[in-house]
């Protein structure tokens, strides 16, 4: 999908002089238009002749036996094309997990016999038009050996779980140096299965031209789905073109091929035509994982002055039966505070549930809702502030890594955050601060996300009318792809940011590596700057050496291009536009592909790195520990009579290095404030323990913020350019926010209300 | 697939004789029709389209009290001037409603005829079990997740909570539902569930609700809809509850009192003896937390739903003082 930079409604044209189109300037995004006038076309939107539509049958139990399927009416309703059963789909070939692990040699049935949780996708109708497909799903009955199920982790069946070493973090002797503290805190924490629930519900359209699929999909990660449906159909990777231009949010649910395409890809070749399936709203609850529902316990022992002696930490989070997800809980715990004594570990028990996944921050959020709101309950134990214990207790460097911070402006973000929010006007006391019926409290939290790098690589072109092409196969989810890789193209290049069109959401295109980890801005940034700096460099040095050049006769060294126009340093030469030095030379364009990788990676290194997340960088490889920060300081109100809990205020400070568009950034880090607020105080799905299954699998009833709850947000950037993180020195921006949210709620619930919950979310009932 | 007839009535009358047809339901903003019928619960033989019927929505005010025609919107009635200022709760209830677009789609007459978004309800595919949507197969609800059920008005069969805040309001103030040409007291339009919950409504085949009068009060002018619920906007009640007051002439006794309570029950739930505990008396804080636990009498929890027994009776208390205070 091509975006192009015209801006609507603006009477100044944009160029590089006003500085919002440079790398850190305030430019809007360039989809808005597209999007707000609906001409964006989405994934499944895309219009194919003889397209048919499939609609998925799931399973009614949670554990258990398919024993029959009886498709018969189905088969005889009107415009059916097929039912598809475990029975009659040909077997898939399991694929490698997204590290690139070799899969085991057996095949892969994306429609189950086995049933492991309720929701699983058992058959699959496929007919002319939706409408049939979904009334014919009805007709499908299938019949079930039910077996018990392991519900959730309160299920007595579940058990302690299975220990997941590679999680264990431990120095000192933390059980002792715990027994000996003289004050001593030990409280558990939970949080529930929570759901990404974007907008635009998961779907596809596959198509098959002889060996060689095209799916249109909401993709977070196209070069690695493009790989999973390559092995799934034993076809070359080259085969497999994905396309997704606009995504309707992923917050970590797209980056991932999942079984509903598996399905729609096998009904394409098997009918020869292209197959669109779109899941239902109560279908995206169990079709694929949320957030696994977590549990912890954190343990501090301090002196009487609040300064910590010793971390316990003991962490479990659910998975599937036949699947495994670890949700890092220890991730925050380990790196906010110094501590000479530490201990985590984690177990990971398995339910009949789908295999979770991940969600926003997935390990820091649920870990700092841990160590945030038990750095709290220390702060009152002791008797200090909240955040006066914060800064007793900072971590001058990486405790865990025992390396330098590359930055870490947190002590920054406490101050401006604090001073911004007027948090010295803080009455101690909890219940101290009323309005009428309405308590008051303000609390703090830090939060906290590693910089995860990768090699990325872009395609940069000058075009014969001094225009600017960057492609990749990187995606927009809202995040600003567009945007910023155009204002890196721009100002690298000197070109009017208006003069750039950006490619994004075709696996055609340079390859990308995975939307996620908050990584694709430093990466793709540093891949385009790097191209554009290669076409620069060839333009520059045909200008001077081309002998039909008007820069031929200068004899320069170098030229400067600015605003599209190319001129010798000390403006002594002629002065010519792009088009016209490339017009004099004979080229209709200057084509650079650039990487990030090492000068010497083979082609396997590259495929991997695009594919897998196994080339990713360690965040704390050689002498420094890379990560994101932050500080919220929020404001509660909480109605004595009714245990209602509105946010009236928050302040924000983050850290996320240097940003390469403010605006875009912000817009991020209030989207990640907002989503916290929604998992503090309303999120959380809710199991039939009877079913095993989920009740509240749709918008109307597991909710999520509207504007009315949310308040003004203010949010200030104390980072610094970080050059150890990223090639222009940003750090992550997307998940940093959310991380911190909760507690921060939590901890302002408990001094409103002298009440402290440590079950997400925070319902009136937990309150009256 | 399943096909149904569409049939547009061109006149009130062709509306009732239609609405008898077998399997015929009534379509109008069909923002819970459409709904329904998506997740399989409500399945039309006919649908007759009344939304072209004219002069049917028209709102009416004078000082015997307001009418409102069946087909006017929610977002009409909630911003018109004169049910502002001489029904404040019922303005108050529509805009505490749903959302905008749907207050924008949906009409008055739909809106009494809402229905429950009891899970179990909703979900036939994975809970076979509801009496009120298979008659006789039992409830799912009872021993599931009951958060959001009734504690007031429930029977072995069904303990889904009537979700609608309108008639809340409408209840509270003796408002009546024009059947064509016979009228029923709003009180009497909305059933218990008791044996048979497929039942909901005191409307019969070929009855078409025409309009709803509310008779002009001065409780009904003084009148005020506190909700009370998780989320700030377009979320059904946790507790809600309608009041209106008059007072004496010396502005402190209660002359007449309405309370009607939301979100806790299986039906718009009039709460008499908070009313009868209060008139005659004099409006004063302690005297009316007291009366209000008798808004809740009776009650009956399924586990996660109890606090609603607390909540509500704190809802009435502060929708009463609230409307003392501006005595």
């Amino acid at each position: 999908m091509t975006v192009h930079m015209k801006r609507h409604g603006e009477s100044k044209r944009g160029d590089a002089s006003d500085g919002r189109e440079a790398v850190g300037g305030r430019l809007s995004r360039v989809d808005g238009p597209p999007k707000i006038t609906g001409a964006a076309k989405y994934a499944v939107e895309q219009q194919l002749d003889g397209l048919a539509y499939a609609v998925l049958v799931e399973s009614t139990i949670a554990a258990g036996k398919v024993r029959s399927i009886d498709t018969e009416a189905a088969e005889s309703a009107p415009g059916v094309l097929r039912v598809l059963t475990p029975d009659n789909i040909p077997p898939l070939k399991t694929a490698s997990d997204w590290l690139g692990t070799p899969p085991p040699d057996a095949p892969y049935y994306p429609l189950a016999r086995d049933i492991t949780f309720s929701g699983q996708h058992v058959a699959a109708v496929v007919a002319e038009t939706f409408e049939q497909a979904v009334a014919a799903a009805a007709l499908v009955k299938v019949s079930y050996d039910e077996a018990p199920a392991i519900v959730d982790l309160s299920d007595a069946k579940a058990g302690d779980g299975i220990p997941i070493d590679a999680m264990t973090k431990e120095w000192g002797d933390a059980e002792a140096a715990f027994a000996a503290a003289p004050v001593r805190i030990c409280a558990a924490y939970n949080t529930p299965r929570e759901y990404q629930a974007p907008m635009e519900p998961h779907g596809l359209i596959a198509r098959w031209q002889g060996d060689q699929l095209t799916v249109w999909e909401p993709s977070q990660w196209l070069d690695g789905m493009a790989r999973t449906y390559a092995e799934w159909f034993g076809v070359p990777f080259e085969n497999v073109r994905l396309v997704s231009p606009y995504i309707g949010g992923g917050f970590g649910s797209k980056a991932l091929a999942l079984g509903h395409g598996a399905v729609a890809a096998i009904a394409a070749r098997m009918l020869e035509r292209p197959v669109r399936l779109v899941m239902t709203r109560p279908q995206t609850f169990t079709g694929y994982g949320g957030r696994a529902a977590t549990r912890q316990t954190v343990t501090i022992g301090a002196d009487a002055e609040g300064k910590i002696q010793s971390i316990v930490h003991r962490g479990v989070n659910e998975t599937s039966i036949d699947g495994m997800w670890v949700e890092p809980l220890g991730s925050t715990t380990s790196i906010m505070y110094a501590t000479p004594n530490f201990s985590s570990r984690q177990n990971v028990v398995r339910v009949n549930s789908v295999v979770p996944g991940a969600m926003r921050a997935p390990g820091e959020n649920p870990s700092a809702f841990g160590i945030e709101s038990a750095i709290d309950e220390l702060a009152y134990e002791v008797g200090i502030d909240p955040l006066e214990i914060r800064l007793r207790n900072y971590a001058e460097e990486d405790p865990h890594a025992k390396k330098a911070w590359s930055t870490r402006q947190l002590r920054e973000a406490y101050a401006v955050g604090a001073e911004r929010f007027g948090w010295s006007k803080r009455s101690p006391q909890p219940r101290s601060m009323r309005d009428g019926n309405q308590l008051i409290g303000w609390g703090v939290a830090a939060g906290t996300y590693p910089v995860r790098r990768a090699y990325g690589e872009a395609m940069v072109r000058i075009l014969a009318d001094g225009s600017v092409e960057v492609e990749s196969s990187s995606i927009d989810m809202g995040q600003g792809t567009y945007t910023i890789l155009a204002q890196t193209a721009a100002e690298t290049l000197g070109v009017p940011a208006d003069n750039v069109v950006v490619k994004l959401g075709d696996s055609r295109f340079a390859r990308a590596g995975v939307t996620g980890g908050s990584r694709l801005a430093g990466v793709m940034t540093g891949a385009v700057h790097k191209a554009a700096s290669a076409a620069l460099d060839e333009l520059v040095a045909l200008a001077i050496s081309d002998p039909r050049s008007p820069f031929h006769a200068l004899q320069a060294n170098t030229l400067v291009v600015a605003n599209g126009r190319i001129a010798s340093p000390r403006g002594d030469g002629p002065e010519v536009s792009i088009a016209e030095l490339l017009a004099s030379v004979g080229r209709d364009r200057i084509e650079a592909k650039g990487d990030t990788m090492p000068a010497n990676s083979t082609a396997e290194e590259r495929y991997k790195n695009y594919t897998t997340i196994a080339m990713a960088l360690p965040h704390t490889e050689g002498d420094y520990s890379r990560y994101s920060w932050c500080a919220h300081f929020i404001e509660v109100r909480v109605d004595e009579d009714f245990g209602t809990v509105r946010v009236s205020r928050v302040v924000s400070a983050l850290d996320s290095g240097r940003l390469y568009n403010p605006k875009l950034a912000e817009s991020q880090w209030k989207g990640g404030i907002i989503m916290g607020i929604g998992q503090a105080l309303l999120e959380e799905g809710i199991v039939d323990r009877r079913h095993g299954r989920i009740v509240n699998n749709n918008l109307a009833d597991y909710l999520v913020p509207t504007n009315a709850d949310i308040p003004d947000i203010e949010v200030i950037s104390v980072g610094i350019p970080d050059p150890h993180s990223s090639a222009l020195g940003g750090k992550g921006v997307g998940e940093l926010a959310i991380v911190g949210v909760a507690p921060a709620i939590a901890n302002a619930v408990f001094h409103a209300t002298g009440k402290r919950i440590r079950d997400l979310p925070i319902t009136l009932e937990k309150l009256i | 697939m399943r096909d149904f007839s569409y049939l547009r009535a061109s006149s009130v009358d062709a509306a009732q004789l239609a609405s008898a047809l077998p399997g015929a339901m009534l379509l109008a903003g069909g923002t819970t029709l459409v709904d329904l019928a998506k997740c399989g619960v409500a399945e039309p033989d006919t649908l007759v389209d009344i939304t072209h019927l004219k002069g049917l929505d028209a709102i009416t005010v004078d000082d015997r009290g307001a009418t409102i025609g069946a087909l006017a919107k929610m977002s009409g009635v909630a911003d018109h001037a004169d049910i502002k200022s001489r029904f404040p709760a019922v303005s108050e209830a529509l805009w505490q409603a749903a959302s905008a677009q749907i207050r924008n789609m949906a009409t008055i007459g739909g809106n009494l005829m809402q229905r429950t978004r009891c899970p179990y309800f909703r979900d036939g595919e994975n809970f076979p079990a509801c009496n009120k949507r298979a008659p006789g197969s039992g409830c799912s609800a009872i021993g599931g997740v009951t958060r959001g059920h009734a504690v007031l008005g429930t029977s072995e069969a069904c303990i889904a909570t009537y979700p609608g805040d309108l008639a809340v309001a409408l209840v509270a103030f003796d408002a009546l539902v024009h059947l064509g040409d016979r009228q029923v007291a709003v009180d009497d339009f909305f059933l218990l569930p008791g044996a048979t919950p497929e039942r909901e409504h005191a409307i019969q085949p070929g009855e078409v609700i025409t309009a709803i009068s509310i008779p002009g009060t001065p409780a009904a002018r003084r009148s005020t809809y506190l909700k009370v619920r998780d989320r700030q906007s377009y979320e059904f009640a946790a507790a809600s509850a309608a009041v209106g007051i008059e007072f004496e002439a010396d502005g402190r006794t209660i002359r007449d009192l309405r309370v009607a309570l939301g979100g806790v029950a299986t039906k718009p739930w009039r709460a008499r003896g908070v009313e009868e505990a209060l008139r005659g008396k004099v409006l004063e804080p302690d005297a009316v937390k007291r009366a209000s636990l008798l808004a809740v009498e009776g009650a009956v929890d399924h586990g996660a739903n109890h606090y609603k027994i607390e909540l509500a009776p704190r809802v009435v208390a502060r929708a009463i003082l609230k409307l003392g205070e501006t005595a």
